[in-house]
């Protein structure tokens, strides 16, 4: 039997006796994220879809002073409270999203026909009250246009000579692209759930290896380096793709369940898009694989190797937090970039727009290329002398 | 048969080993004596090809270390400084993994191990996981691991470190029986009665020098000291890292 096969099966069979790694492998790293999914996706979703039929309620200051308003409100499904002590705040305490204040001087004005102020007090810092503001704008802005309309038509004018526009929004959207904005953290997810589950094997094949004193006599039996080298990656990256495929899988599943369709999106995740993602994932999670075990080697103990892994996990982060915060244009050049191409690629899949064959071609080959790269660094560190001897 | 000729290793500006010759030869027990840092251990690791020196050549039943370490390394069973075994692994799985990247087949490292766990009387503990292994039951699995291709040079290295007395004992017999079948045996040690009591040859190194190679007896005669321990108290020209 080859020598590569024989480390190979030796890593995965020692490794899937410790409970531990199996557990980190195959439990945790890839559930996790679509556990934490399902929770934030039915608090964003249930927050929808209450925010659109829940009362809203609505302390109002000097409500006395305007009571066809109050009573136009009422009529919007919103829920007049009586008003706090001390509006602003009620608001900044967060005991009331918003506040109305009418003035005492309201009636004054609104029948002299001049616009009569209301306030709407509300904290813009606060993502649900800054909502509930908006709300209440939109129905006090109808409430004002209706009867800005009444009173040109009792002076004899049409309504109509307000609107020099006629306006229509067509949105190019589809529920499956609203979606990919809330799933833009999937691919990373991926990513993590590959680096998560390869991180045990690289530092134990390694640097473990060497801190339990048993390198050196593995390096003393006839086989070269670049073949023992070779075998502990292959394992790290079995175990690295199975915690993706799991981690897909799980997605997949969990995908049905979300309640995502209430409000307009859906998330696809069939069987074109698994092997699509695996397909482009494969190289990416032998080259982590190996950056991982290039680290760990590098490492001079089993805690610096964990630190210095840790710390490799936030590279894949970065793009992903670039297309979370700042729009990008998919553009050729970044199928070519390992990582970004799987970020960009994966992204199109699910928003469910075409990736050309060339883009995943690019991608693969250009990750393949750079696992070459990173294999060679790991063979010149596997071949010096310091590699096998523990201080 | 181990040869080494004129080795010299430097770690930065420190020489570790600094014209180190001599030969082990098959049927005899060779032992290498030195305080502690005179260069055994690295003398050892140059032998296994695990270091390269910076000169001098090695040859092991004729193999040039330098143009073809893999085939050095075929030839010798190891039993290094460093003697971790795998604690998911059984004893046997342990043994079975060397045998395996040796390259021999399942039948024979069947064989194999048997005669091993025999021989190093670890029937008790073949099928256990090495976990919890007391020192002695993990040199024996680590010696195992180190002979299951059935090599003609063995090399040790201070193998009767943190034995107890009883273990010390099988050891010695245990080299004894690997001499008696015909093979080269080269171990390091610190211990002045260990080597007085295997050796047919010792090699005394001292600041990375060989200063003396030669039988029990002649080593005596050489520094007219009738006890071992002032002979090598004598060659190595301090009492500095002599344990007895």
């Amino acid at each position: 039997m080859n020598a590569f096969l024989v480390v190979f099966l030796k890593e995965v069979r020692e490794n899937l006796r410790d409970r531990r790694t199996v557990l980190n492998t195959l439990l945790t790293g890839p559930l996790f994220a679509p556990f934490i999914f399902v929770l934030l996706i039915n608090t964003v979703v249930t927050q929808e879809i209450e925010k659109a039929e829940k009362p809203l309620p609505l302390p109002v200051v000097g409500a006395q002073y305007a009571p066809n308003l109050i009573a136009a409100l009422k009529q919007q499904n919103v829920d007049v409270q009586p008003a706090p002590a001390d509006a602003e705040r009620a608001v900044r305490e967060q005991d009331a999203d918003v506040v109305l204040r009418i003035g005492a001087d309201f009636a004054t004005y609104w029948n002299k026909g001049e616009p009569a102020q209301v306030e709407i007090i509300y904290d813009a810092s606060q993502r649900y009250a800054s909502g509930q503001a908006g709300r209440l704008r939109a129905l006090l802005e109808q409430y004002s246009e209706r009867t800005g309309a009444l009173r040109l038509l009792a002076r004899g004018l049409s309504p109509r000579i307000l609107n020099s526009l006629s306006l229509a929004e067509r949105d190019q959207s589809t529920p499956q692209s609203r979606a990919s904005q809330l799933f833009s953290m999937l691919p990373y997810f991926f990513i993590l759930g590959g680096f998560v589950g390869g991180m045990a094997l690289a530092i134990d094949t390694t640097s473990g290896e060497r801190e339990r004193q048993s390198l050196e006599p593995l390096l003393a039996n006839p086989v070269p380096r670049w073949q023992i080298l070779g075998g502990k990656l292959a394992a790290t990256t079995m175990f690295a793709l199975t915690s993706v495929l799991l981690s897909v899988l799980a997605f997949a599943v969990v995908g049905r369940f979300l309640p995502t369709g209430k409000i307009g999106m859906t998330l696809e995740i069939g069987p074109h898009f698994v092997v699509c993602t695996m397909a482009v994932m494969l190289p990416l999670t032998a080259l982590l694989a190996n950056l991982q075990t290039l680290v760990a080697a590098f490492a001079k103990s089993y805690r610096e190797a964990q630190t210095y892994v840790s710390l490799l996990m936030f590279v894949p982060a970065v793009p992903s937090m670039m297309f979370s915060f700042v729009p990008i244009k998919t553009q050729a050049w970044m199928y070519a970039v390992p990582l970004l191409s799987q970020q960009v690629i994966i992204t199109r899949l699910l928003r469910g727009d075409f990736v050309p064959a060339t883009g995943f071609a690019l991608c693969v080959a250009c990750t393949l290329a750079a696992l070459a790269f990173a294999y060679a660094a790991a063979t010149l560190i596997y071949r010096s002398e310091r590699l096998a001897i523990s201080a | 048969m181990i040869v080494v000729e004129s080795l010299r290793k430097t770690f930065g500006a420190v020489v570790a080993v600094d014209d180190v010759t001599f030969s082990a030869r098959d049927g005899e027990i060779t032992g290498l004596l030195g305080p502690n840092g005179a260069g055994k251990t690295t003398t050892l690791r140059c032998l296994y090809t695990l270091m390269q020196p910076d000169s001098g050549v090695v040859t092991v039943d004729g193999i040039d270390a330098a143009r073809d370490p893999l085939g050095v390394r075929r030839q010798l069973g190891v039993l290094p400084d460093a003697r971790g075994l795998y604690k998911r692994l059984s004893a046997r799985e342990n043994i079975a993994y060397f045998g395996r990247l040796h390259g021999l087949d399942e039948a024979t490292i069947r064989a194999r191990s048997d005669a091993m766990i025999g021989a190093l009387d670890m029937a008790d503990i073949a099928e256990r996981r090495t976990e919890g292994f007391s020192q002695g039951q993990r040199v024996k699995t680590a010696i195992a691991r180190a002979l299951i291709h059935d090599p003609n040079n063995v090399i040790l290295d201070e193998p009767t470190n943190g034995l107890d007395v009883m273990a010390t004992r099988a050891m010695r017999q245990f080299l004894k029986q690997l001499k008696s079948e015909g093979r080269c045996v080269l171990f390091s040690s610190h211990i002045m009665q260990e080597v007085a009591a295997l050796c047919d040859r010792i090699v005394v190194i001292a600041r990375g020098r060989v200063v003396a190679d030669a039988t029990p007896d002649a080593l005596r005669a050489q520094t007219g000291e009738a006890n071992l321990e002032d002979a090598f108290v004598k060659l190595i020209g301090s009492e500095e890292g002599l344990a007895a």
